[in-house]
């Protein structure tokens, strides 16, 4: 249920991010891709990316207090910040994840 | 419970709403309560979840969207609500969905399914049957897409129904609407309007079933409580006419007033309106009808609008009745609120739970007029009728009193009560040479012949007395009057024995003449017959003689 899209060891400056999904869903699968392409294209080793399908641990929404799906996490640098909906707007999805920086 | 055909109900164990619901929530549905900030929703929601969970074996799921969930336990626990132990034994789950708009951005589709999921988990953890959702409305300010939370609200109440859960949902109370998102138009099985209003500043809260498909229930604006003993519904005015009806007496603690009713004293249950002006009695004339009840060794409740406890219990005691002794064993309650303590559909409710937890047999409302200061005649009027209603029902006998302020046309009572009532006692206060002198008429006392005559009513260090008054050539009299004319009869009875006494005198001085003339007579006759029989004996022997004589002259000549 977790997997690493990066496979890469992280480096200290690297934005942790978690997307949590449910199930294999239209906006679920879109969100993913979407992702994958944001990091592919800003360069690998940037991101360290974690999937979490909630269909599979739904005790994880309740621990990370996730209501809408897709939702994706940055976790890391503090502080957190969430972002929801399927990525569609990669202009949008950077400037979010930069924000704080 | 309530009307199995049909649709089934849930019950929520809060005192009334069940009875006017017949039977309680519609069960695996949603039912909305909405309101205004304040007025008991979440309170409200929390009962009825944790009465499920605790008296219906009925487990269920809070979700907050708002409160965290310590705030809901020590909200509840002032309640009486150990809510923290029903979580510790499954039966209860708090679940906690904040949405902190700050944190959030919204790119793309989205859908509520991690609300879902942690439902669902929430719900088989306890094996839910009944859910609270308070309030889903936060979710508004939440989320920026309005049409996919409609679409998302939409699934989640059908997929509650779907799941057979009896469901809460709080809203706040919108302009013009029932509730600020239109949360309305997704429920459509229950609606509840609670309502907190304030009226000549006294705060009243209401409860309205806006909509109940499918089944009977009251339409009616409810009056409820919040105290410390949570919340509580009163249907009061779905008593009907269909008290039943006592043969047994029972003594107003007056005996001279027990003797002027045909039987000894007052039906059970009957409602007795005393009625007079200040200073007439009243409290005391109530106070011996509770006294008579405990002495019988039954209960009685007496509200009082206007003294204290312990005023009543001293004032008592200056006609001879210890109240003290019945407060302290417990039969008679005596509980004291001012009018404006409370708005009057309150006081109602205030007074049917009191009889209702006491269960007394007899009920003291000392003084209604109280109310009608600052109430509206018809309000008051209505609220002592399911006073009335509600006693009678359960065969409580009921002493109201009522000060009059003149009395001038005192068989009309301000709030048009006479009708209500079975039996009505005026007290009058009348003015007479310089006094005021106390009377009781018994006017009306329905089903019982009665004594048709005004009392004097005296009260004395033993207790009330009542006196036939003085019936004399002025009218009747009572107080010094009355004794004045009572000793001026006294007088006149001497006068009239001694002039009897007189007139026997003389007659058997006369019998004593006439029978002397008798006797006298007697002894003339007497001597008249012995002259005539002594002349008959000398007529005889001169005849003898005569004869004798004849013979020896011709026995001589012979010779």
């Amino acid at each position: 249920m977790i997997e690493d899209m990066t496979g890469a060891a992280s480096p200290p400056e690297a934005l942790k991010l978690v997307l949590y999904v449910a199930g294999q869903t239209p906006k679920s699968l879109a969100a993913i891709a979407n992702l994958e392409r944001i990091c592919a294209e800003t360069g690998p080793g940037k991101y360290v990316v974690e999937v979490v399908d909630l269909k599979k641990s739904p005790q994880l929404a309740r621990e990370h207090n996730i209501v809408a799906i897709p939702t994706l996490v940055r976790q890391l640098p503090t502080p957190i910040r969430k972002i929801i909906g399927d990525l569609s707007d990669r202009e949008k999805v950077l400037v979010h994840l930069k924000i704080g920086e | 419970m309530g009307e199995t055909r049909g649709i089934s109900k849930s019950p929520t164990g809060i005192d009334g709403f069940d009875d006017l619901t017949l039977g309680g929530l519609p069960t695996g549905r949603p039912t909305l309560v909405c309101g205004s900030a304040g007025c008991g929703k979440t309170l409200f929601a929390s009962t009825f979840l944790l009465n499920g969970a605790r008296e219906f074996d009925e487990p269920g799921v809070f979700v907050t969207f708002e409160e965290r969930p310590v705030d809901i336990v020590s909200n509840v626990a002032s309640l009486g609500f150990e809510m923290d132990k029903l979580m510790e034994e499954g039966k209860i789950w708090i679940e906690h969905i904040a949405v902190d708009p700050a944190e959030l951005a919204e790119i793309g589709e989205y859908d509520l399914e991690g609300l879902f999921l942690r439902l669902e988990l929430a719900i088989e953890q306890v094996g839910a049957k009944r859910i609270v959702l308070d309030t889903i409305e936060s979710l508004f300010s939440a989320f920026t897409n309005p049409a996919i939370l409609r679409a998302e609200i939409r699934r989640l109440f059908d997929w509650l129904k779907d799941r057979g859960l009896t469901t809460v949902i709080t809203a706040e109370r919108g302009d013009g609407s029932l509730t600020r998102q239109g949360l309305e138009e997704y429920v459509s099985d229950c609606v509840l309007l609670l309502d907190h209003r304030v009226h000549n500043q006294i705060s009243t809260r209401r409860l309205r079933i806006v909509k109940y498909r499918g089944t009977a229930h009251g339409t009616n604006e409810y009056p409820f409580l919040i105290d410390q003993e949570g919340f509580s519904v009163l249907p009061v005015s779905s008593l009907g006419l269909n008290h039943k009806v006592h043969e047994e007496r029972v003594s107003s603690g007056v005996p001279d007033l027990d003797v002027m009713l045909t039987g000894g004293g007052f039906h059970r249950g009957t409602s007795v309106l005393v009625s007079g002006v200040a200073g007439s009695g009243k409290s005391s004339l109530a106070a011996c009808f509770a006294d008579a009840a405990c002495r019988a060794g039954e209960k009685a409740l007496y509200f009082s609008f206007e003294e204290s406890a312990a005023q009543t219990v001293r004032n008592m005691h200056s006609i001879g009745i210890d109240l003290q002794r019945w407060l302290e064993a417990g039969t008679l309650r005596h509980i004291a609120a001012r009018p404006t303590f409370y708005s009057l559909e309150m006081h109602l409710a205030v007074m049917l739970r009191e009889v209702q937890k006491f269960r007394p047999a007899l009920v003291v409302l000392d003084p209604i007029s109280a109310f009608i200061g600052n109430a509206d005649r018809l309000e008051v009027q209505s609220m002592l009728l399911r006073m009335v209603d509600f006693l009678k029902s359960n065969g409580i006998t009921a002493v109201f009193t009522h000060l009059m302020h003149s009395q001038e046309g005192a068989t009309e009572t301000d709030v048009g009560l006479s009708s209500l009532m079975d039996a009505w006692i005026l007290l009058l206060n009348r003015e007479a040479n310089g006094e005021f002198n106390r009377e009781l008429y018994l006017l009306k006392a329905r089903g019982m012949a009665h004594s048709n005559q005004v009392r004097e009513f005296i009260m004395s260090d033993d207790g009330i007395k009542l006196t036939p008054p003085y019936l004399g050539e002025g009218g009747a009299l009572t107080g010094s009057a009355r004794r004045m004319e009572e000793a001026k009869t006294r007088r006149a009875e001497v006068a009239r024995r001694a002039e009897v006494q007189r007139l026997a005198d003389v007659i058997e001085t006369r019998r004593r003449k006439a029978r002397a003339e008798i006797e006298a007579l007697q002894a003339e006759m007497d001597a008249d017959e012995m002259e005539l029989r002594r002349m008959k004996a000398d007529e005889e022997t001169y005849l003898s003689q005569a004869a004798s004589d004849r013979d020896e002259m011709e026995k001589s000549r012979r010779a």
